[in-house]
């Protein structure tokens, strides 16, 4: 068997180009902080919490457009990602994993705040706002200088406030936090095509409300 | 491409997802047509404005105030020892010289 083998690879040309050297992958600090937590170590969680409480606090902020509950889901979505630490495989990236828990933790708090009616990640999708475009005027060349960066704050608040939050949450996991459209649909559990069919609709609502404060007065140069 | 076919590919098109023989009918389209022009450049205005702008402020204080409540409620909590993990521990290693 062997030498059957050996005459095979000697009838083989020789290799064209030198062996290609092996990649090296760096692995995510997060793996070994994620690792040493699990270990006991409370100061290696910690040290997570710090990384990503910012974004924790954003992604409960947008969804349930409350302060105070955005706050209680920081708090909550840390406390259950340590109980439940042992379940975390690092098949996705840590902070996926926090932001999943944590879009569940609003949409639970969203459900419990409209009590009797179901908030889910399908509510008012089916509008047509948005769909198609009516608003084909363009922008001043930069908004942010048109408006204090008090008065621009409220006006995105209120923008994106706005939104079903079947679409603001697709938007604010894709374009705000910088998910893939795989991750955001692996958050969610969505299809990508759901997420980029509502990501698409959510993208044009805003810059459809958006273009109310930003239009270029044309009419007024005149 | 009209202006729907557009429309349904612009996800795709801001993730530069598009395969190059569907990009050249994309880029002919948007070269004729200003309006789908104009609704590209502040879709992309649209996603800038936002992901530029923190707009929950988040102050040292309450990143610090939440650190410590969370890390309070964990302290009640004792995770899985590291032996449970298995053989791959510094102490399990050891044991083997």
């Amino acid at each position: 068997m062997m030498a059957a083998h050996n005459s095979t690879f000697a009838e083989l040309p020789p290799p064209a180009a030198p062996p290609v050297p092996v990649a090296v992958v760096e692995e995510h600090p997060d793996v070994a902080l994620v690792a040493r937590a699990k270990a006991g170590d409370t100061s290696a969680f910690e040290q997570l919490v710090k990384q990503y409480d910012r974004q924790i606090f954003r992604t409960a902020n947008h969804i349930t457009q409350n302060r105070e509950d955005a706050e209680d889901i920081t708090q909550d979505v840390f406390f259950k990602a340590f109980q439940k630490l042992e379940q975390f495989k690092g098949d996705s990236k840590f902070s996926t994993w926090l932001v999943r828990i944590a879009v569940n933790e609003s949409l639970m708090r969203l459900r419990k705040r409209k009590t009797s009616k179901t908030v889910s990640m399908d509510q008012d999708v089916e509008t047509d706002e948005g769909s198609i475009p009516r608003d084909f005027a363009e922008w001043r060349p930069n908004p942010e200088q048109i408006y204090s960066q008090s008065e621009l704050g409220d006006i995105l608040r209120k923008t994106i406030g706005g939104l079903p939050p079947g679409f603001r949450t697709v938007f604010t996991l894709r374009d705000i936090e910088n998910l893939s459209t795989e991750e955001t649909a692996e958050a969610l559990g969505l299809s990508v095509p759901a997420v980029k069919s509502r990501l698409l609709r959510a993208r044009l609502q805003l810059r459809e409300r958006l273009s109310r404060y930003f239009r270029q007065k044309t009419e007024a140069t005149k | 491409m009209n202006c729907t076919d557009f429309l349904a590919k612009l996800t795709d098109f801001f993730d530069g997802n598009i395969e190059s023989e569907l990009m050249a009918e994309v880029s002919e389209h948007l070269g004729h047509c200003r309006h789908c022009e104009v609704v590209v450049d502040t879709t992309r205005h649209t996603i800038d404005i936002y992901r530029g702008n923190e707009i929950y402020e988040f102050p040292d204080e309450l990143s610090q105030r939440l650190r410590s409540a969370v890390m309070a409620r964990c302290e009640g909590v004792k995770p899985a020892p590291a032996q449970a993990e298995g053989a791959e521990s510094v102490g399990a290693a050891g044991s083997l010289r």
